[in-house]
């Protein structure tokens, strides 16, 4: 399951064809004709902003023979020329009648008579949704909202989001994506961070060195009581993150004790935060959204993507987010923080990517390939939790009722199921059910 | 000529520094490469990105807020070194084999009035790294390099890591480059 090209080809279909994926942020093209090149599954794609000020997310393949009509990661165009025999799109609304559209073939008039359909010939386009922020884009006309894909999560998907004080957005990217190959399948990075608690072990050594910001002990702040793995059986998602409770009642323990600005600053936006939602409830987490996007609410704060490069190859992408308008001095300490925990050169992520890449390694053997693994923990432990709508959960951390639920939702796609039974607004025969709790999964 | 015998005596003292600063590296001789940073020092390795020819100027992210593969000072760049001594650094344990080779060094530029005095450099490396049974990377790119005067010697205060590679080839980068 983890080697196996047969079934990367077909994820690369099932799963990335129709899926939401995150492919950047508003942030790197903030101006018309901004562009920058990225990924959805295996394919490149164009995400520009207009000149009319849409967003739009474009197959990064010329219709003719399909080479890549941008070729740079970063930059500002209202057309893009494929090298190879010079077709030319445009996504200036004003001189084609959609972004992308054919707008200039070398030899029109006399090679093609004039008779070449050029709205029918354009790049192929996505679907987009611009949330907070985050641009997403999928390939499915039939897929669901991003709100109803991304269910309860999206909760927790605003606490990374959302300003300190409480703002809904108000987030923005530090300049610069890092983006590194690492040599293992897609699913290991994806059902890591969908809440595997119990690889305490990985990172012993960044919890001896302290890389906690206040100093103490552990690579991260102490986190608020209530700490635990919710997962959302019908959607995939999953992750780490505070039992709901009313704003006024949620605990927040001082952090970056050792860096007084930074500390003083969190403190305040979190009396703002307190002020602003007073009366609500705070909802906090962080974690996997199917299929290969993860996210950190805090410590440290990043998105990432998982783009799947081969069964035994994955690209990551990693964010960096901040509140847009904190002083640089601010921005400079999480910064710090950031690279030193995160990516290739974090001494966190060092230890993680050595794990991902060693277990695909040993899943190529003739032995390993066949060789079940074990998903046992907290298996039968689960119950709703109805503070979070959709999700169930066990009361810790340490399950990997999240990892199941994962990979639950991996074979849906891979059955090729309809959006409507994806969406479970009609019922699979002989479907399985997510195993809870004896007590509570009512009489068989 | 004087001049001449003064900058190649220069250059030849920079270069034993520099050689010798790389082989405590290569010999994991981690504590003693510590000494050889300055308190202030700021290590920083960019992020490039690929770009069209005309926006070539701007491929590295230089900017003071900018994400970078690192960017910091000793007191981190120490606890690298205590990870590594730990022995549960699992990238780095059993730990990583490197060469390094440090070429075209020049001299851009000498301050001999400051206090210390200083110096620039600037040289290509390659750092060749050999994990595990069969992990082997290379990794290529140039460095500018401060230097400043101590105790008979140099110190580095500020080490500029600009790499070819847009995106990392290499799984991590738990050595130290």
């Amino acid at each position: 399951m983890f080697v196996d090209d047969d079934l990367f080809a077909q994820e690369v279909r099932q799963i990335f064809g129709r899926a939401w994926l995150l492919v950047g942020h508003e942030s790197q093209i903030p101006n018309p004709e901004d562009f920058i090149q990225s990924k959805m599954g295996t394919d490149s794609v164009i995400v520009t902003r207009t000149r009319q000020d849409k967003v739009v997310v474009l197959l990064n393949s010329c219709r003719h023979r399909g080479m890549k009509v941008c070729r740079v990661d970063e930059g500002k165009a209202r057309a893009f020329t494929c090298p190879y025999h010079g077709w030319t799109y445009s996504t200036d609304e004003e001189r084609v009648s959609r972004p992308g559209e054919l707008a200039g073939v070398p030899g029109f008039d006399v090679h093609y008579e004039g008779r070449l359909d050029k709205a029918e010939w354009g790049l192929k386009s996505a679907r987009v949704r611009a949330y907070k922020g985050t641009i997403w884009a999928t390939w499915d006309e039939q897929a669901p909202t991003l709100e109803a894909y991304l269910g309860g999560m999206l909760k927790w998907l605003d606490s990374a989001l959302d300003h300190r004080n409480g703002d809904s957005g108000g987030s923005t990217l530090l300049v610069g994506v890092q983006k590194f190959r690492v040599r293992c399948n897609w699913k290991f990075p994806a059902t890591n961070f969908v809440g595997d608690a119990s690889h305490a072990v990985t990172h012993n050594s960044a919890n001896m060195i302290k890389l906690n910001p206040s100093g103490k002990d552990g690579r991260r702040d102490e986190r608020p009581s209530g700490h635990a793995a919710f997962g959302w059986p019908d959607l995939g998602h999953g992750g780490l993150g505070f039992l709901p409770r009313p704003e006024e009642e949620f605990p927040r323990p001082d952090t970056f004790q050792q860096f007084p600005a930074a500390s003083n600053y969190l403190r305040a936006m979190a009396r703002e935060h307190l002020r602003k939602r007073a009366g609500g409830i705070h909802y906090q987490g962080k974690g996997t959204i199917f299929p290969n996007m993860s996210f950190h609410e805090d410590q440290p704060r990043t998105l990432v993507v998982h783009h799947p490069v081969s069964a035994t190859e994955t690209e990551m992408w990693r964010y960096y987010l901040i509140d847009a308008d904190a002083p640089d001095e601010i921005k400079d300490i999480f910064r710090h923080y950031y690279m030193t925990y995160s990516g290739p050169g974090g001494m966190t992520e060092q230890d993680d990517i050595e794990n991902w890449e060693s277990a695909t390694r040993q899943s190529l053997g003739g032995m390993g390939q066949g060789l079940p693994f074990n998903y046992a923990q907290g298996l039968g432990e689960s119950e709703p939790c109805d503070l979070m709508p959709g999700a169930v959960w066990c009361g810790r951390t340490i399950t990997e009722q999240n990892q199941l639920i994962w990979l639950k939702r991996w074979q849906e796609f891979m059955e090729g199921r309809s959006w409507d039974q994806l969406m479970h607004r009609v019922e699979v025969e002989h479907d399985a059910v997510f195993p809870l709790k004896r007590s509570t999964a009512g009489a068989k | 000529m004087q001049d001449a015998m003064k900058a190649m005596l220069q250059l030849h003292e920079v270069s034993e520094f520099l050689y010798k600063e790389a082989e405590l590296l290569s010999d994991r001789k981690y504590e003693e490469w510590l000494d050889t940073l300055a308190e202030d020092i700021t290590y920083r390795m960019f992020v490039l990105r690929n770009l069209s020819g005309k926006a070539q100027p701007s491929e590295y992210l230089e900017g003071p807020l900018d994400i970078s593969w690192f960017d910091e000072g000793k007191e981190t760049i120490t606890k690298r070194v205590q990870q590594i001594r730990t022995h549960q650094h699992w990238a780095e344990e059993p730990p990583s084999r490197t060469t390094r080779y440090l070429t075209n060094l020049r001299i851009l530029e000498t301050d001999s009035g400051a206090e210390p005095a200083l110096v620039r450099t600037r040289c290509n490396f390659m750092v060749n790294r050999n994990r595990n049974e069969a992990d082997d990377h290379c990794l290529y790119g140039h460095r500018i390099d401060l230097l400043a005067r101590h105790q008979g010697t140099w110190r580095i205060r500020e080490r500029k890591i600009y790499i070819n590679q847009s995106t990392i080839l290499m799984g991590n980068l738990s050595f130290i480059v």
